[in-house]
């Protein structure tokens, strides 16, 4: 079967981004590098139970500029994903797909995001401040 | 007009012979994690800072055990659905795909074990 020629829909190269399209290949991107990223948990948990050692070198790790990077790069996927997934429940569920809502919901996603990134990091640089 | 069978409607199955098993397991795994890593995540800031006994001493709370196990077994059964539709979209070559989706599977099950043995040590350990 000759499927090579079929076009595309949406055709990516003529298709205008939107808000819209563009927080939905997000949320797929962002749940993939989750995925990636939970190499980082694994590695953490096994650490902290194989013991202090082990413990210390990861916690130099995560504290490197490198880690630090990844860190905050897996903070903004987690809570991007998880606030665009609460989206696609409501979708799920029959509600919100008026463009106006779809819009409405897509710009809370981003607010709330940045929100949670913002709060999440706040409060970690205190913790690492006061101890 | 119905072109299903009496059966398969009655089993609820479609072509994947599954029904919507694995659409129904990602949003229902993905409710169990948004207070599950709001939960985690909040539970980590907490222990930055904090030496290694006390980090240990966090996992020994029958709670806290349960709830990162729960945590993982959620987080890597919502990832592998999650990445096999996306190799499912974007693989094309049929072998290459059952291949890629049995390699992530496999991935997620060692991953996931691994993180639960690791909370399991900590919580029962000495």
């Amino acid at each position: 079967m000759a499927q090579s020629a079929r076009p595309l829909s949406p055709h990516l190269q003529i298709y205008r981004p939107q808000l819209t399209s563009m927080l939905s290949i997000t949320h797929r991107l962002a749940g993939v590098a989750l995925a990636v990223g939970t190499l980082l948990l694994v590695y953490w948990l096994v650490a902290t139970a194989s013991g202090p050692a082990a413990y210390a070198h990861a916690q130099a790790f995560i504290r490197s500029w490198f880690g630090m990077l990844i860190l905050f790069g897996w903070s903004v996927a987690l809570f991007y994903h998880l606030c665009n997934g609460v989206r696609h429940l409501f979708w799920d569920a029959g509600y919100g797909f008026e463009l106006k809502t779809a819009y409405a919901s897509g710009y809370a996603v981003l607010i709330g995001t940045a929100a949670l990134t913002l709060v999440a990091w706040m409060i970690g640089c205190s913790m690492l401040g006061g101890s | 007009m119905a072109l299903r069978s009496t059966i398969g409607r009655v089993r609820g199955l479609g072509s994947a012979k599954e029904g919507v098993h694995h659409w129904w397991a990602q949003r229902m795994t993905a409710v169990a994690l948004v207070p599950l890593s709001l939960w985690f995540v909040c539970g980590v800031i907490r222990l930055i800072g904090v030496d290694y006994a006390t980090a240990v001493a966090w996992f020994k709370a029958p709670l806290v055990a349960t709830l990162t196990v729960l945590l993982i077994v959620a987080t890597f059964y919502h990832a592998a659905l999650g990445l096999q539709v996306v190799l499912e979209d974007y693989v094309h070559d049929e072998g290459h795909k059952i291949a890629s989706i049995a390699i992530v599977k496999g991935l997620a099950a060692l991953l996931g074990l691994l993180a639960v043995i690791s909370v399991l040590k900590l919580a029962f350990g000495g």
